[in-house]
């Protein structure tokens, strides 16, 4: 069957599933099994309120039960096993961890991640909101905060092939087509640099992109946050006599903290799964791999589910301060 | 505001050029890709994208007419061929010099008299135009090569996009990655909608013990890495026999969207006026009424905010759409794939690629551009709190 057709169908049989579903619950508790009338109405009633907001919850529940919930139980378990011939699981305890901690490329994927988990954050962030103070104010602001919001739309494939281009290195003879070596070689550089393949400095490269990517991101919620400053505070600084920079840093920076930490965690988690980034410009050549893209060397390279998972808990077990964080926040603001 | 009322003209330049200075590094990069892909792969490893827009000055190599067949005879033993070297090309420009001798060539201006010797000539016009003189034997045999250096004005072409758009004979073209991508995020974006949208209607609106917990659970779940859901999921979908498909996809990527979704849906509907909801209540209206004709229609801007998040994201996903979707045979391949598999064959081809990756990135900045102010409110209402 022709897939449009076959997605047209999908849509057409899970949208009137759902929309079956949500309504024919609704009326079955009402009109079937607990009907408002009668001697027990107030009962039932009462009872139907009880039952409703789970029959509204449930496909949902079960959608992330079963893809998110699930997977993190599953995964941990697989961990702890090894993957004999004919679809059986050994338990070799921590062994994959062991095994996995001795190799060589793991470690070099955990010094990246981390070496990426302290700039791309960082970065992004001081470059957003150097943009959200900057643009603020200009008459054109809108129009610059757009291009640089713009990287957002696009995939981390597309801008892999857009920056490899940036890169691109040519014999020394001919003309460069990369504009970084071009600028290298006008401002005095030695010759031609391949800049994917000099290891240690070819991790910020790779950075530069999700840098690239993430800044918009970052502007545009810090710009909110800098408008919601209270005019008062700015205006008291300015009559004692504050120059620009203390304003900034003093008075505006302090009071959007709170913001900079959100925006600072998210693009940590974004981070953290940093996958396309890598897979499509070096696979992890030259120094490069990160943990998402050692673990699926290992599960769909090797076939190593074990070692797999493992490093897949090592990723979770990176995400889970921000976790808990986030949700104790959120018990907080809903108290 | 800010105490810069009477900012000098010298802050206010520097304010403006910092600003073009940094809109220049976040453009240049897109827009080097987007010239690329007008340009045909000569012109690319001739010279850098930013030079595309000047005239391009190169030396190509033409003859003259075939002698045997165009000569004229002058009487004397005297013969010429006369004509225009550029007839049959497809040339613009302008002629800068000319020769015969490749070790020497632009050795004559246009119009200049290359004498060859023995009374032999050769004159070329700076339009093209040209006159071989000589006798029987120099006029006659293969026809004498010309080095033309030219100046091209600037010269785009859309056969890129032709070649990798409509190409039959294109193994490697997106047409049919264009057509999978398509199925596999239309389906993705409506469903989770519709499912979270109810979800968060009970999150919001409705009391019942256990709620305050569910929330805490969707907002540990936003985090949790995709990464972890693959292996077991993708042995979920083998053991119940949808496998590797389009099933499977939307399936994960209603998931995997779904904690956001809920998430920004909740938060924007607990922020609906608590009135409205409760004289529907009191006029006998049900939770399945409220939703549908008050809270839907009211909650529009989150919606959309959430579509345009999860049409970028599947729109843009390799990790997925690698797992759950692409099998051995290679036929349900997204864009984002065709375009990994090209970096592989293809990495020196800057016209293929270039053209290949804005073809996928042309949707998005176009939702992009056309959809901002709700992805920007939708990121406003998802992360500050």
């Amino acid at each position: 069957m022709n897939p449009a057709l076959q997605g047209l169908i999908t849509i057409i049989i899970g949208v009137g599933g759902c929309v079956g579903y949500f309504y024919g619950a609704n009326l079955f508790l009402d009109k079937v099994l607990l009907k408002p009338t009668g001697p027990n109405a107030g009962r039932n009633i009462n009872r139907a309120n009880m039952i409703r907001p789970w029959v509204f919850l449930m496909p949902a529940l079960l959608a992330l039960g079963l893809y998110l919930a699930y997977p993190v139980f599953a995964t941990l378990r697989l961990s702890f096993l090894e993957r004999l011939p004919g679809n059986e699981y050994a338990f070799v305890g921590l062994e994959n961890y062991t095994k996995m901690f001795a190799e060589p490329k793991f470690i070099e994927a955990m010094r990246n991640n981390v070496l990426w988990l302290v700039v791309v954050p960082a970065a992004a962030t001081a470059f957003g909101l150097l943009a959200a103070q900057l643009t603020d104010r200009l008459k054109w602001g809108n129009i610059a905060k757009s291009i640089v919001f713009m990287p957002m739309a696009i995939s981390f494939v597309g801008a892999a092939v857009i920056f490899k281009l940036v890169y691109e290195a040519r014999p020394e003879d001919v003309a460069q087509i990369g504009i970084l070596n071009h600028l290298y070689l006008t401002f005095g550089g030695d010759g031609p640099v391949q800049w994917l393949q000099v290891p240690f400095w070819n991790n910020f490269f790779l950075m530069a992109v999700l840098i690239w990517i993430q800044t918009g991101f970052a502007m545009v919620i810090l710009s909110a946050a800098l408008r919601g400053i209270p005019e008062e505070t700015i205006e008291a600084a300015v009559i004692d006599g504050a120059n620009p920079f203390q304003i900034f840093f003093r008075i505006k920076v302090p009071q959007i903290m709170s913001t900079i930490v959100v925006v600072w965690t998210t693009i940590t988690i974004a981070t953290l799964k940093v996958f396309d980034i890598v897979f499509a410009m070096t696979n992890g050549q030259w120094e490069t791999q990160v943990l998402a893209n050692y673990m699926y060397d290992k599960l769909f390279r090797a076939n190593d589910w074990g070692m797999g998972s493992a490093s897949a808990m090592i990723i979770m077990l990176m995400v889970t301060p921000i976790l808990v964080w986030n949700v104790y926040n959120a018990r907080k603001e809903m108290q | 505001m800010d105490g810069l009322a009477g900012r000098k003209p010298a802050v206010v330049w520097a304010l403006n050029i910092s600003v073009v200075a940094l809109v220049a590094l976040w453009l240049f990069p897109t827009l080097g890709l987007l010239v690329s892909s007008f340009r045909t792969g000569d012109q690319i490893t001739a010279s850098g994208w930013w030079s595309s827009f000047m005239p391009a000055e190169q030396t190509i190599q033409l003859r003259v007419a075939d002698p045997d067949d165009a000569r004229i005879d002058l009487g004397n033993g005297r013969f010429m061929v006369e004509g225009n070297i550029f007839e049959g090309e497809a040339f613009e420009g302008e002629l800068r010099s000319w020769g015969t001798s490749s070790r020497d060539l632009g050795a004559f201006q246009p119009g200049d008299v290359n004498d060859l010797g023995d009374g032999e000539t050769l004159t070329v016009q700076a339009d093209g135009a040209y006159v071989w003189e000589g006798n029987d034997e120099q006029i006659s045999g293969r026809a004498q090569r010309v080095f033309l250096d030219v100046t091209t004005p600037p010269d785009f072409t859309l056969n890129n996009y032709s070649f990798v758009l409509f190409d039959e004979n294109n193994s490697e073209g997106m047409a049919k990655a264009f057509l999978n991508t398509l199925t596999v995020v239309i389906p993705a974006t409506i469903i989770p909608i519709l499912i979270a949208a109810f979800a968060a209607y009970a999150l919001a609106w409705m009391d019942f013990p256990g709620r305050a917990l569910l929330i805490a659970i969707i907002v540990g779940l936003l985090v949790v890495p995709l990464q972890l859901a693959l292996i077991p999921l993708l042995s979920l979908h083998n053991a119940i026999g949808i496998g590797k498909g389009y099933l499977g996809t939307w399936l994960a990527h209603t998931g995997f969207g779904l904690p956001l979704a809920i998430y920004l849906l909740r938060n924007y509907m607990v922020g609906l006026p608590r009135d409205i909801i409760e004289n529907a209540k009191v006029d006998g209206a049900t939770d399945f009424q409220i939703f549908t004709k008050i809270i839907l229609p009211l909650s529009f801007p989150a919606l959309a905010s959430f579509a345009i998040f999860q049409f970028l994201w599947t729109w843009n996903d390799l990790l997925v759409a690698l797992v759950f979707l692409i099998d051995a045979s290679g036929e349900t391949t997204v864009m984002t794939k065709q375009i990994v598999e090209l970096l592989g064959t293809r990495g020196g081809d800057w016209e293929i690629l270039a053209t290949s990756a804005f073809v996928s990135i042309a949707v998005p900045l176009g939702v992009f551009f056309a959809m901002q102010k709700y992805l920007v409110r939708g990121l406003l209402a998802g992360s500050v709190k």
